[in-house]
C-alpha cells in the first residue's frame, strides 16, 4: 500500500458549464500537497487541455490523477468517437472544433500539442469507434 | 520591518462573532472562533472586503490620523486620484490642492502625476523585448499580495516599477528640498487613501525596503473638513498648476490605467473575486492576446475603496467627467524627460518580490498527503451547507481546520446535533433497559 493518490473524474461531453472544474480540483490539491509551483503550473495548463478535449470531441470520458511524492501521471480515457490520424491531429493548429465552439475561443488546434510541451512524458492512443487514450507524467522536481 | 502588519484588524469589542466577514473574505483568511472573528495573517491581503460588509464597524483599517503630520517640519499632501470623485459639486479636479493646503499641508503632489510618470515608465518597460506577457500591474498592493499568496507563478510577471504613490513621495520630497533647502528627515509625505491596502504597503513596501511615504490618512478622516472648506467656497482653483493629465486621474477607475499605457491588448478588471477568476485563467495560459493586465481589488478601481464616502458608481462617473475637462496630453507629452531620468535610481523594485505560498497542508510531502486523505474523509460526514455556523467559512475549510488541529468536528453544529440525538436515543434505551 503506497501513500499515493489516486482520483478519477468523469468527464461529460458538451458540459462546457462545468468545463474546468477537474483541473481546478487538481490544480487545488496539488496546491495543498505542496507540489513546486512551475509544475503545479503545467499539470494544471494540460489538464486543462484535456478536459475541454473531452467536453468538445469526444462522447465522454474520464480524467484519472495519480499523485507520488516523484511524479503525477494524468490518464485520460475516453469512449470514442477516436481520432482518424494522429500525426495531423498533432500538428499545430490543426483542429476539427465546430464553429460554435471556437466562438467560445476554444479549437485554435493547440490542445494536444500544448499537452505534449507541457508533460514530461506523453503518449497518445486513439482507435475509430472505440476511443483515445491519452498518458502524460510530470516530474515533481522539474 | 514588521512582516506580520496588517492594516486591517479587528474591534473585539465591536465584534459579535456573526458570519458575514467569514464568509466573504476572499482568501479565507478570518475565522470565529470563541465568538469573535480571527484574522490569519498569513492569508490576509488587505482588501477591505471585510470592512465594506461588517455591520458591527468591527473591521477597521489602521490608518493615521491627521495629527501625525505636525510630527514633520513640513508636511507635503499626496491624494490618491479617487479623491475628486468624493465631493458633489466640485467642478475643477484643481480645488483639492488648494484645499488641501489651507488644511495645513505645505505641498501638494498630485499621486495622479506619480501615476503619470509611472505610465511612462511602464511604456518603456513594454517596448522592451524580455517583457513578460502579460506585464501585470503593481498598482493595487492587494492585488500583488494575492499573486505572491496565491498566484506564485506569475510574481514575475508582475512590473518591476514602484507605484504612483511610492514615485509621486520621492518626486515631492526631492523637490521640496531642493526649492526650500531643507533636510528630507524633515519632510513628511501623507498619501490620501481610500484603501486599507495602501497603509499596508507603505509599512510592509512591495520590492522595496522602505516607504518614501511617512503615513497614510484616510478619505474618511478628512472628508468632512475638507467637504467645508469646498463648500465654503473659499478655495481659488489654479487649474493652469495642476500637475497631473487627465489619464493620471483616470487611474482612479478601473480601465484608466490601460488607457494610460496606451495599449490596445490590455485588461482591465475588478473586484477581487473577479481577479482570481482572471488570474486562474493568465496561469493556465489562455489569455495569450493579453499584453497588459490592471487587476484592481475594489469594484470600480480605487474609487471603490473601502475607505471611501461616496458610492462608487457616483464616484467612478464623476471622475469621467473630471478628467474630461482637463487637457487630453497623453502622459508621454506631459512628463519630462529629465524627471524620469531624475527619478530612475528609485524608480524600479530594489528587491524581488518573493512567494508567499500558504495553501500546502505539512512541510513533508507524505504528511500532506496523509492529511488530504483524513480531510476527504472528514468532508464526507459534513452536511455540505457551507453555513460557517462553525466558524469556518465552508466545510471544507473547516475539514481542513480539523485536520490541522484548529477545530474539532463537534464545532459543526449539525454534527452536534447529530451526536445529542444518538445521545439522547441512548439514554432512552438505557433508561427503558434499568426499569426492569
Amino acid at each position: 500500500m503506497s501513500a499515493a493518490i489516486h482520483e478519477r473524474y468523469p468527464v461529460e461531453k458538451g458540459a462546457f458549464e462545468t468545463a474546468g472544474e477537474v483541473s481546478g480540483k487538481i490544480k487545488r490539491i496539488l496546491r495543498k500537497l505542496g507540489v513546486a509551483s512551475p509544475v503545479i503550473r503545467r499539470v494544471s495548463v494540460a489538464s486543462y487541455e484535456v478536459e475541454l478535449n473531452l467536453v468538445i470531441h469526444s462522447l465522454g470520458g474520464y480524467i484519472e490523477i495519480d499523485i507520488a511524492p516523484d511524479a503525477i501521471t494524468l490518464i485520460v480515457q475516453d469512449r470514442g468517437p477516436g481520432i482518424p490520424n494522429l500525426d495531423l491531429a498533432m500538428q499545430e493548429g490543426w483542429s476539427t472544433a465546430p464553429d460554435e465552439v471556437r466562438m467560445l475561443g476554444f479549437g485554435a488546434g493547440m490542445g494536444l500539442p500544448n499537452m505534449k510541451r507541457n508533460a514530461d512524458e506523453f503518449d497518445i492512443q486513439s482507435e475509430v469507434g472505440v476511443g483515445t487514450r491519452i498518458y502524460m507524467k510530470f516530474y515533481a522536481a522539474g | 520591518m514588521n512582516k506580520c502588519f496588517h492594516s486591517v484588524t479587528l474591534d473585539v469589542s465591536k465584534c459579535v462573532g456573526c458570519t458575514n466577514c467569514l464568509k466573504r473574505c476572499p482568501t479565507e483568511a478570518i475565522r470565529i472562533r470563541e465568538k469573535r472573528a480571527y484574522i490569519i495573517d498569513s492569508r490576509c491581503i488587505d482588501c477591505g472586503e471585510c470592512i465594506r460588509v461588517c455591520e458591527h464597524h468591527a473591521k477597521v483599517a489602521t490608518t493615521n490620523p491627521l495629527a501625525t503630520i505636525n510630527r514633520y517640519p513640513y508636511k507635503i499632501a499626496l491624494p490618491a486620484p479617487a479623491i475628486y470623485g468624493q465631493f458633489k459639486d466640485l467642478n475643477s479636479v484643481a480645488f483639492i490642492p488648494e484645499a488641501l493646503r489651507m488644511m495645513g499641508f505645505d505641498q501638494v503632489c498630485e499621486v495622479a502625476h506619480g501615476a503619470d510618470l509611472v505610465s511612462c515608465a511602464i511604456m518603456e518597460r513594454m517596448k522592451q523585448p524580455d517583457c513578460p506577457r502579460p506585464l501585470i500591474s503593481s498598482s493595487c498592493p492587494a492585488v500583488v499580495r494575492l499573486i505572491q499568496t496565491r498566484f506564485p507563478e506569475l510574481i514575475d510577471n508582475i512590473v518591476d516599477i514602484k507605484s504612483p504613490m511610492e514615485v509621486a513621495a520621492i518626486e515631492a520630497r526631492r523637490k521640496f528640498c531642493e526649492e526650500h533647502h531643507v533636510a528630507p528627515e524633515d519632510v513628511g509625505c501623507f498619501f490620501l487613501t481610500p484603501c486599507a491596502a495602501k497603509m499596508t504597503a507603505i509599512r510592509n513596501p512591495l520590492g522595496h525596503e522602505k516607504s518614501a511615504v511617512s503615513g497614510a490618512i484616510s478619505f474618511l478622516e478628512i472628508y468632512g473638513l475638507l467637504s467645508g472648506l469646498l463648500r465654503k467656497h473659499a478655495v481659488n482653483p489654479d487649474l493652469a498648476h495642476f500637475q497631473a493629465t487627465g489619464f493620471g486621474v483616470n487611474w482612479a477607475r478601473t480601465g484608466g490605467e490601460a488607457l494610460a499605457i496606451g495599449v490596445n491588448e490590455a485588461l482591465a478588471v475588478d473586484g477581487i473575486d473577479n481577479v482570481i477568476r482572471v488570474l486562474e485563467e493568465i496561469e493556465n495560459n489562455r489569455l495569450p492576446e493579453v499584453r497588459y493586465f490592471e487587476g484592481l481589488a475594489c469594484l470600480g478601481g480605487c474609487v471603490g475603496g473601502p475607505l471611501t464616502f461616496e458610492n462608487m458608481f457616483i464616484a467612478r462617473n464623476r471622475i469621467r467627467l473630471l478628467q474630461q475637462m482637463l487637457p487630453k496630453t497623453r502622459p508621454e507629452k506631459r512628463v519630462r524627460n529629465e524627471d524620469l531620468d531624475l527619478l530612475r535610481p528609485e524608480l524600479y523594485f530594489e528587491q524581488p518580490l518573493t512567494s508567499m505560498e500558504n495553501s500546502r497542508l505539512d512541510e513533508d510531502f507524505k504528511t500532506a498527503m496523509d492529511k488530504l486523505a483524513r480531510i476527504e474523509k472528514i468532508q464526507k460526514q459534513l452536511p455540505g451547507l457551507d453555513c460557517g455556523s462553525c466558524g469556518s467559512p465552508s466545510c471544507q475549510a473547516l475539514a481542513e481546520d480539523i485536520v490541522q488541529g484548529f477545530a474539532t468536528e463537534l464545532n459543526c453544529i449539525h454534527l452536534l446535533k447529530e451526536r445529542l440525538s444518538t445521545m439522547a436515543a441512548q439514554m432512552v434505551e438505557m433508561a427503558e433497559a434499568t426499569r426492569e
